[in-house]
């Protein structure tokens, strides 16, 4: 049942040359039905339940309106805190969406199903990861809109540039996120759990997005801020294939 | 269910396999051979050992000790193989609720690498009996009907070997009835299947062999034939008790 993409693939690997092998199963036909099969899957299961969506957005929201009354009264601090409190918004959001991301694969014991299936342990990190991934962007892209017209900034001198900063800052944090979710699938606490083993860690990328973010609000380029732009692809990159490799032993039993 | 075996004549094969849980032994010492196309039930009381089988047969976890050959591939070194030639039918579905019947069908099979997986989903949605309601969601659906619908999810890729893990439990009289003639049929197409269950009558019905395990060892096996309810439930209370 493998196709013969898959199976030479398989050959290169064998042979042991670790960069032709991450290609050329990064390209194998089957992988990436694989990765898709599971990214339509939770696409369909979030259309129809709209749980982490709703709770993203709402909470986003809310977030970003009480912080515009609570410094309503003193624009200077507002202008200085802006990039911070949009990071903050988007990111406590975001560990409510992630949260729920696997507890769904838990509904029904779901996620065994899963496991049975002889696919990769990284491919299905992949798929979670970018469907995740997809969630908290689409809710970034709404909420920076609203968070450009609350707090006054130029709409398309600012809207346009911060997207890709919300891309990169998602692709970080939701690496990360996806790991620690599936981690704490089997634990009773898992809501405090997840934000508890999360927040250290993405330092880093709230690091570098707020600082990539201030450029932008204070209407400067990006490129200007090349260190935080460099800590944050380089954040995306090393976590996301650490994040792939330790996904088999944190999902499968001992 | 013991020696050492040619694996060729066996799809199933265990030999001293132990699992321990920090310093709980959940199974001491497994000897167990399952011919092909064999259906062998497994009976035993909660806490037995009986679904950390299922799960090491099916590589969801590893042994501690010994050695498990599933289809003739190597449990420990060969997971991938193992899997695509084994289903899993449990006593929790292992389906997406807020998926229908046939996406749930259809992404297993994808998963599985089934070509032409609509087709293949359809056709079993259909002969488990579930055609009118493929396009409903699973969570609108009875206990009986996900029970059969995790069959479709389990032979989807049509394995050669089938463990069942205490399939009865939750199922009304009506429910179990048409599960056994599910099962009646998987048999009948030469699988393998190994069951553990609770629900004597049912087992004894549907096994070629069966066996009793009891603080993770199998400490009765025998022929199905010959045995009647109250005879079985003699001997499974003289060695559970």
């Amino acid at each position: 049942m493998r196709s013969d993409t898959t199976l030479v693939s398989a050959k290169i690997c064998e042979a042991g040359h670790p960069a032709s092998c991450l290609l050329s199963v990064i390209i194998s036909t089957v992988t990436m039905h694989k990765i898709w099969a599971i990214i339509k899957k939770d696409i369909i299961t979030e259309l129809r339940t709209k749980e982490q969506f709703t709770s993203m957005l709402t909470f986003a929201l809310l977030v970003i309106v009480i912080f515009n009354f609570a410094f309503g009264f003193a624009p200077g601090v507002l202008n200085l805190a802006a990039p911070a409190m949009l990071w903050i918004a988007f990111t406590f959001a975001g560990v409510l969406g992630l949260s729920r991301s696997f507890a769904l694969e838990k509904e029904g014991n779901a996620i065994l199903g899963l496991l049975l299936t002889p696919t990769d342990r990284s491919l299905i990190y992949f798929g979670k990861m970018i469907s995740n991934t997809i969630f908290v962007f689409i809710t970034g892209l709404i909420i920076v809109p609203m968070f450009v017209i609350f707090f006054n900034y130029d709409f398309l001198d600012t809207l346009l540039p911060l997207i890709p900063v919300i891309f990169l800052g998602s692709v970080g944090f939701v690496a990360v996120g996806t790991l620690f979710s599936a981690m704490a699938i089997n634990t009773r606490l898992r809501e405090v759990l997840l934000p508890i083993l999360l927040f250290p860690i993405i330092i880093p990328v709230i690091v570098g997005a707020v600082k990539l973010s201030t450029q932008v609000l204070s209407g400067e380029s990006v490129f200007e801020a090349r260190s935080a732009l460099q800590l944050l692809i380089a954040f995306d990159i090393i976590f996301l294939t650490a994040c792939s490799v330790v996904f088999e032993y944190v999902i499968e039993e001992s | 269910m013991t020696g050492n075996p040619d694996n060729a004549e066996y799809d199933i094969v265990a030999l001293g396999v132990t699992k321990t849980f920090d310093s709980f032994d959940a199974l001491n010492g497994i000897d167990l051979n399952l011919r092909k196309g064999e259906f062998v039930t497994l009976f035993g009381p909660n806490g037995a050992g009986k679904t950390t089988l299922i799960k090491l047969l099916s590589t969801l976890t590893k042994p501690t000790t010994g050695s498990l050959t599933v289809a003739g591939y190597d449990a420990s070194k060969e997971a991938g193989k193992v899997r695509a030639s084994v289903g899993v039918i449990s006593h929790d579905p292992y389906l997406y609720e807020n998926l229908s019947a046939l996406e749930n069908i259809k992404f297993f099979g994808e998963m599985y690498g089934v070509p032409d997986t609509a087709m293949r989903a359809k056709e079993l949605i259909e002969l488990l009996g579930l055609g009118t309601r493929m396009h409903d969601l699973v969570r609108t659906f009875s206990r009986g009907m996900k029970q059969r619908l995790s069959v479709a999810r389990s032979i989807v890729h049509d394995p050669s070997v089938l463990l069942l893990d205490e399939p009865y439990t939750g199922l009304d009289q009506k429910g179990a009835r048409i599960f056994t003639d599910t099962l009646k049929w998987l048999k009948s197409h030469d699988r393998t299947i190994l069951m553990t269950t609770h629900n004597i009558d049912e087992g004894l019905q549907l096994s070629d062999r069966v066996g009793i395990i009891m603080s993770g060892k199998i400490v009765y096996e025998g022929s199905a034939s010959g045995l009647n309810n109250d005879s079985f439930k003699k001997l499974y209370i003289s060695h559970v008790e």
